[in-house]
């Protein structure tokens, strides 16, 4: 095991970390916001990565496929807000789960019609297929790019929601919606404009991951449930907790399925090790929150307690 | 209006007749499928078992979900749990059914109160993603197994041996699994009216004052928790006997999902609801493909859109679901 | 001196920047019915919650007849003999009266693990359930559904449930509010007769009701208590004119 490989692994389990932000981001906000569980969250991921392979295969522009995945996924996330969300935002939980349910097999389904059942392949795009020279050793070019990237927005989400009026009004409706109503603000157009803006965030992590990950319906789902673990730990509606939060679930997750068996063939006999360690490793996130929620139910960076940064 | 609850059954009420009536034709299935379609008959009995496993999971999720009010988006570990109870025993020799059924109530139990103890710490949507996250955890650690097939699943050389009851061929393993299911229908009838069930109705219609009159709620959602995961555990060890399979898959997240739409089809907080939805939910299934090919033949593959439509549309439109919906008193009759 | 029923020892509660609960030291004896009053958003409801356990307090202590509660959850406090009814009605909404009453009295007699026998069947239970109601004057409304209630029979129904446990100490948070002119009438004859039998802390805003029924009131302003004594020493009490009782004439 050498310094290397920990390195590259560590930079991987950022890159997974940045990626589930985007998709923790939306989510977070429009659970604190309007008290909405949208588990078509990871829907909105898979539409984002197909929008973005489609464009890049028909017209060779990365930046169009960006543009397309983002702008597109945001569309979705409008006309679902407007027209199918909007009568469930009252109801209870149970209902909101029940019905993005549903709507997580239709919009499978309509993949499956569309691009058909199998997976559809996304290239590299050319200027980011190379490798680059970090600390002497050679990461791809493109993994290091979604890094830079996600960090990016996560810089520009915190200026736009420290520094902004919407931001401020955001901040607000998550600690207080009936405050920021009585103010007289919009908050049905706020509320939209939540759920747009998760929406594209979802989007860009499809068509960053697009590359990287087989296209295929269904991609959403496993990217949601880790979602769900990463805000859960990070403490419900809250921003700076999402952010936290999918960064140690990204490096504990990569990192333990890269080093994990080596870790338990070290300590125990090989079969036992063998057997153990994958199980263990992909359970290791898992662990990990019930830890958390064992020692703190709010998780780490509970929203309204002056953390909704 | 009348109690939710009624002590004393309505003989003449719709609800009463559609439930006798169900469990009449139940009664009676096996020889109604030789009558109608002879050869076929297999076909229907399997299908009716299945819907029978369905209904045991979601009578147990009622309890929890229906009369708790705690959203539990991962009873299908437990269904997966009960699976792998018959399969890898049997993988290893062992065929005895009852041992399988110690095995699966056991794992359950000790599953289900730790699962239960650490997400009941939290409510609402938190408990939701909560017991989401936990089946798949069990999901991957399912996978992973890979001396017991991993990804691919487990097959069940021969069914479980339960002694004098034979469950080797398909009728007897349908009657032993409608005995179950009434057998649970009663039990879960009962606890419902009971001072433990009233503990617990009452956490989820005020779970704040309820505290407050001095009941230790948390213990009572945990013991609901956990009963209602046992009932589930069952649930999986007849799945296996079915399907003579084990498999990852049911763990997966849409069944949990699915077992929720049972509930709520049939009407949440019924006791004889599950047993009504989970019909209605698996003759759709049946149904919506064979729908599709005759309709839209190169869409046959794509009836799922439907389902997700039909989901989408019952959680907005079906406040009680079908069998809640039927009255429970014949009309112009008022409540003892 | 016997054990007050209720002690509470420069009790604190802060909601960020405010000071909700400020340095409150107040004594229930035994037998007493103590009045707390105060403008709205004095800080009572935040400090019935306090005792309740549904709040923690930042600093100070609470004795329950002499035991320091502090960090015992709201069902221990509960069973240690304290009832409580809700300025805003708290029940089980799709449960009968006479359901909502069983589930008090079931929580004094035990018994609630049994998952066989119906809860209604168990005789004692319900005629005792049937005497709280109708003590309260609910005794025809057993089998009506909490939502078919009227807004005022509602609010027995509160003091039923309570009532139900055998509390030895019971905190009623506002028990008049909402109701009407006949409707108040019978709460406050209600309330004198409960007098007799048990412990009481009373908040509430309508001061004849207080004034008739109070041996001694509290009054808090701003989460602090500015004064604590008989009904004549209020009346007569200057600072309480000025803060509070100005205030009502005026409004
Ligand atoms: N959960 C909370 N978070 C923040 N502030 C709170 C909270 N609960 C109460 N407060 C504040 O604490 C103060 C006291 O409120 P409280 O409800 O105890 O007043 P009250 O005396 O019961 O008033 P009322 O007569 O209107 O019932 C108020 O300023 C209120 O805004
Ligand atoms: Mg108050």
């Amino acid at each position: 095991m050498t310094t290397q490989l920990a390195l590259s692994q560590l930079l991987n389990g950022l890159q997974l970390g940045v990626l589930l932000f985007l998709m923790a981001a939306g989510l977070t906000l429009v659970f604190g916001i309007m008290s909405f569980v949208n588990l078509a969250h990871g829907s909105l991921y898979m539409l984002g990565a197909y929008f973005g392979a489609a464009t890049f295969a028909n017209t060779d522009s990365f930046l169009l496929a960006l543009l397309a995945a983002v702008a597109g996924a945001a569309a979705v996330g409008l006309v679902l807000d407007r027209f199918a969300l909007t009568r469930l935002y009252e109801r209870d939980h149970l209902d909101q789960v029940l019905a993005t349910f549903g709507l997580i097999l239709f919009f499978n389904e309509v993949i499956r019609i569309i691009w058909g059942p199998g997976s559809i392949f996304m290239q590299v795009p050319e200027a980011l297929s190379a490798t680059v020279e970090l600390f002497g050793f050679a990461y791809p070019a493109y993994r290091f790019a979604i890094i830079v990237a996600g960090l990016a927005v996560a810089l520009g989400l915190y200026l736009l929601i420290q520094k902004t009026r919407i931001g401020m009004l955001i901040r607000a409706g998550a600690t207080n919606p009936h405050m920021v109503a009585s103010l007289g603000v919009d908050i049905k157009g706020l509320n939209t404009l939540v759920f747009a803006l998760g929406a594209g965030l979802a989007g860009l992590a499809g068509v960053m991951a697009g590359p990287i990950i087989s296209v295929q319906p269904g991609m959403g789902e496993p990217v949601l449930i880790l979602t769900l673990v990463v805000i859960i730990i990070g403490g419900l509606g809250s921003i700076r907790g999402a952010f936290y939060g999918a960064l140690i679930v990204g490096v504990v997750d990569t990192l333990g399925r890269a080093f994990m068996p080596t870790v338990m063939r070290a300590l125990f006999e090989r079969n036992t090790a063998d057997a153990a360690g994958p199980a263990l490793a992909s359970m290791l996130i898992y662990l990990l929150m019930a830890v958390v929620l064992a020692l703190r139910p709010q998780g780490l960076f509970p929203a309204g307690s002056g953390a909704t940064r | 209006m009348s109690a939710l609850w009624p002590t004393a059954i309505d003989w003449r009420a719709p609800r009463t007749w559609v439930a006798l009536g169900t469990l009449a034709l139940l009664l009676v299935l096996p020889l109604l499928a030789e009558f109608v379609s002879g050869d076929g008959a297999d076909f229907w009995v399997k299908f009716a078992t299945r819907v029978m496993i369905y209904a045991l999971a979601a009578i147990g999720l009622n309890l929890i979900l229906g009369f708790g009010g705690l959203v539990s988006f991962g009873h299908a570990m437990y269904v997966m749990l009960g699976s792998y109870a018959v399969a890898i025993p049997t993988e290893h020799g062992i065929t005895s059914g009852w041992l399988h059924l110690v095995i699966a109530l056991a794992a359950a139990f000790v599953l289900a109160l730790v699962v239960g103890a650490i997400s009941l710490r939290t409510t609402g949507i938190a408990f939701i993603m909560i017991t989401l996250a936990f089946a798949q955890m069990l999901f991957f650690a399912a996978v992973s197994l890979k001396q017991y097939g991993g990804d691919d699943g487990l097959t069940v050389a021969a069914r479980s041996d339960f002694g004098v009851i034979s469950i080797a061929g398909h009728i007897g393993l349908y009657y032993v699994a409608l005995t179950v299911v009434l057998l649970a229908l009663y039990l879960s009838w009962r606890a419902v009216l009971s001072p433990f069930g009233l503990v617990l109705r009452a956490s989820k219609a005020n779970a704040r004052r309820t505290l407050a009159l001095g009941h230790p709620v948390f213990r009572f959602q945990l013991a609901a928790y956990v009963a209602s995961a046992l009932l589930c555990a069952v649930a999986g060890v007849l799945l296996a006997n079915l399907t003579q399979f084990a498999s990852p898959a049911y763990g997966a997240w849409t069944l949990s999902g699915e077992l929720i739409v049972v509930v709520i089809l049939g009407g949440l907080g019924t006791v004889f609801g599950p047993l009504i939805g989970a019909i209605l939910l698996l003759a759709l299934e049946e149904a919506l493909p064979t729908l599709v090919e005759a309709l839209l033949p190169a869409y046959k593959a794509n009836w799922m859109l439907l389902l997700g439509l039909f989901i989408f549309l019952i959680a907005l439109t079906l406040e009680r679901g079908v069998y809640g919906s039927l009255p429970e008193r014949a009309r112009g009759r008022q409540q003892p | 001196m016997t054990t007050s029923a209720l002690e509470t020892v420069r009790l604190v509660k802060r909601f960020g920047g405010v000071t909700a609960t400020d340095q409150v030291s107040l004594t229930v004896a035994p037998g007493e019915l103590h009045a707390l009053i105060g403008p709205n958003g004095a800080g009572k409801s935040t400090l019935i919650g306090q005792l309740a356990g549904e709040l923690s307090p930042d600093a100070g202590d609470i004795r329950l007849f002499g035991q320091s509660v502090i960090g015992r959850p709201v069902h221990e406090r509960a069973r240690l003999g304290l009832g409580r009814t809700y300025q805003i009605t708290q029940l089980a909404r799709e449960f009968t009266a006479l359901d909502n009453v069983l589930l008090g009295v079931n929580a004094r007699r035990g018994g609630n693990t049994r998952f066989w026998g119906p809860a209604r069947q168990d005789l004692e239970s319900v005629a005792r359930a049937r005497a709280a109601l109708d003590q309260v004057g609910l005794g025809e409304r057993a089998e009506a559904q909490v939502a078919a209630l009227a807004h005022g029979e509602q609010r027995q129904l509160e003091i039923a449930m309570a009532l139900a446990t055998e509390p030895r100490l019971l905190l009623l948070d506002e028990p008049l509010a909402g109701m009407s002119q006949g409707e108040a009438q019978a709460m406050v004859t209600l309330l004198r007769g409960l007098k007799k039998h048990y412990t009481m802390l009373l908040v509430e805003h309508d001061m004849d009701a207080v004034f008739t029924l109070a041996d001694r009131v509290s009054v808090l302003v701003y989460g602090r208590i500015i004064a604590t004594g008989t009904v004549a020493e209020i009346r007569a009490n200057a600072d309480v004119r000025a803060a509070y009782l100005g205030e009502e004439t005026a409004a």
